[in-house]
């Protein structure tokens, strides 16, 4: 029982990472209309921007802030260079070019910093654990994760239901022609969403950086856990991000954690073990595959205006 | 279409490609046969790549997929010749008629389920989870600790074997993959001009509109999507035998973005393009590296990837007909 609670926040936990990068590339995409495959790699560079700062300042907090900085500026100029060049493309277009970016950011990277992986340490004062139930011992940093996740949640919440800015963003997801007709600077609010996705993703990699080590290609193993958020959760919905990535963190690390011992009940233990593996490594796609043969469109389907 | 120009370039190049081993041979370069091959093999898996994305308008991300199943399927059953075990009560095969085929019957059926459901979306959905599915497989090889799980199967047993032909000899390979390339040529452009091809490509240009004609516009890709996932299933075999080792790299996602630049570079909606395009990645990959190493930059001699991706930018950019587009822009055709 006390394995189980460990092993659902460790999912909560991961469903929170999930949840940032997947928020900007739902935004990106319900906004934007295009497909990012690049946002991995803005993963990637807030992850190596942390360790790297941290390493320089010898503060984390202020490795997050510079991380925050430097994928929001990565950010921008992605998409004031390329990006912007891409809106009235097809997503044929959007997504070799966006690989392209790929290939040169990964390579980069390893020039930079060569193919060993970097490693962020746990900051001092989040280091230890906490007893979150009689008896049950939980690392301090994962809390402090799920806690910044909520908060990031709330603050995007509010952004975009209580601002004039969210105002905007929500006009412009239905109908993108009409704001800018109505004397919006569509270009920068493009570029400013942009920016706010990448910051996102670049705090998730930034945070990941203690638990998982800093390397090149860290980003798309993420990118493509993000997609299968934004396919289950729909397109262009933060809220069915927020479930989805819950929903897909929680699936992906119960699954690994008990599916095989719980195949020992039915099965020998050889085999049990095997086919628990593939089986628990499969599970997210396959809960995939059922939310499509539900609803097509995701769990929150959100009515984006053809472009 | 066919007329006398198209005609005499088509024969030359059948007549160069068959004489390709000969003159790497005259050269003294036999390596690069195996060079050879995988072009005539990349280039079916780009071709059947093209029949979904070009013709069919749908952006499969996860073609690679069922490239590695077809390899794996081979691999698989000579793992067994080798073992002396048997799979599923079945004994394991080195015969490439056999396995080749069970290549492609199993790969197709794939296609078939996962095809099935990913169709039930479109646009960028299509994308993603075709990816998603791609990534699926690949962590299930990836599970499979009987197979080598991360670093796969080798072929212990060398390539499968054919009678009459000796496939561990390269310049016999080469020609069974030409064959099969040359082959499934002349199929695409029979099945692009027929009654599916022309439905597919009307599927592609107005779907709504087919839809109203009362076409079941679903079951034609699902079909074409079946077609493209058998023949990257053969490709796929075939690079087994090509390298005797199969590992889950082959359904990488990185190598589904091959396959798309493949087609893009050649030129999409094209019949020859995927097939030019195969040939200028894998080149440009052999001969990139070299050609920084001679010009006196050695750092990107192993950081190819730096200049390859903005080139693949500027391409999507400003280069839509890829490489048979240009030319045909050169020669002043006008086609499509």
């Amino acid at each position: 029982m006390y394995l189980f609670l460990e092993q659902l926040l460790n999912g909560i936990q991961f469903g929170v990472f999930l949840f940032l990068i997947a928020a900007g590339l739902t935004l990106i995409f319900g906004i934007m209309g295009v497909i990012n495959l690049a946002h991995g790699s803005l993963f990637m560079i807030g992850a190596y921007a942390a360790a790297v700062a941290t390493e320089w300042t010898g503060s984390f907090a202020l490795g997050i802030v510079i991380a925050l900085v430097v994928s929001g500026i990565v950010g921008m100029a992605i998409e004031f260079v390329i990006i912007r060049r891409l809106y009235d493309r097809d997503h044929l277009d959007q997504v070799l070019a966006t690989f392209g970016l790929i290939l040169f950011a990964n390579e980069l990277m390893t020039i930079l910093f060569g193919r060993t992986p970097l490693f962020l340490n746990v900051p001092d004062a989040l280091n230890g654990s906490v007893e979150i139930f009689p008896g049950v011992q939980y690392p301090l940093y994962r809390l402090a994760i799920i806690a910044m996740g909520v908060l990031v949640a709330l603050i995007l919440f509010l952004i975009i239901t209580r601002t004039r800015a969210g105002m905007l963003i929500r006009a412009g997801s239905t109908n993108r022609d009409m704001v800018a007709v109505l004397g919006v600077d569509i270009a920068l609010m493009f570029t400013l969403l942009f920016g706010l996705g990448a910051v996102f993703a670049g705090f998730a990699g930034a945070m990941a950086g203690p638990l998982i080590s800093v390397e090149v290609g860290m980003g798309e193993q993420q990118l493509i856990l993000a997609f299968v958020v934004v396919v289950i959760g729909g397109i262009g919905s933060v809220r069915g991000a927020l479930v989805g990535a819950l929903l897909v963190g929680v699936v992906d690390t119960l699954g690994r954690a008990f599916l095989p011992d719980l195949l020992k009940l039915f099965m020998d233990p050889a085999s049990a073990d095997g086919i628990g593996a593939g089986l628990s490594s499969m599970s997210i796609y396959i809960v995939m595959a059922a939310v499509l043969i539900v609803k097509p469109n995701g769990l929150f389907p959100v009515s984006v205006a053809r472009h | 279409m066919v007329n006398k120009r198209n005609l005499v370039f088509v024969t030359a190049a059948v007549l160069a490609a068959i004489l390709v081993p000969q003159v790497l041979t005259m050269l003294g370069e036999e390596y690069l046969i195996g060079t050879a091959s995988r072009i005539a093999i990349y280039g079916l898996a780009a071709m059947s790549l093209n029949l979904i994305l070009g013709y069919g308008g749908m952006v499969s991300f996860g073609h690679a997929a069922y490239f590695g199943v077809g390899a794996y399927v081979v691999g698989i059953l000579s793992f067994h010749v080798f073992d002396g075990s048997s799979i599923m009560g079945f004994q394991g095969t080195d015969a490439a008629v056999l396995s080749w085929l069970l290549a492609i019957v199993i790969s197709a059926l794939v296609a078939f389920v996962l095809g099935a459901l990913s169709l039930r979306t479109s646009g960028v959905y299509f994308i993603m989870i075709t990816l998603a599915f791609a990534q699926m497989l690949y962590f299930l090889f990836v599970s499979m600790e009987r197979y080598g799980g991360d670093d796969g199967v080798i072929m212990y047993n060398g390539r499968n074997s054919l009678p009459m032909v000796d496939l561990s000899d390269d310049t016999s390979f080469y020609y069974v993959c030409l064959t099969f390339l040359l082959a499934f040529l002349l199929l695409f452009v029979l099945l692009v001009r027929s009654r599916f091809g022309k439905v597919l490509q009307a599927c592609r240009q107005n779907e709504t509109r087919m839809r109203a004609l009362g076409c079941n516009v679903r079951r034609y890709k699902l079909a074409a999507f079946v077609i493209a996932g058998a023949v990257a299933g053969l490709a796929g075999a075939l690079n087994a035998n090509h390298a005797e080792y199969v590992s889950p790299d082959y359904l990488h996602w990185t190598k589904s973005g091959d396959l798309m630049i493949m087609v893009i570079l050649g030129g999409i909606g094209t019949i020859i393009g995927p097939v030019i395009g195969a040939a200028a990645f894998l080149l440009l990959e052999d001969f990139l590296p070299l050609l920084f190493d001679a010009t006196g930059f050695p750092t990107f001699k192993e950081h190819w990837r730096i200049v390859f991706g903005p080139l693949l930018i500027l391409v999507v950019l400003f280069a839509r007909g890829g490489l048979v587009g240009t030319f045909s822009a050169m020669r002043g055709d006008h086609e499509r």
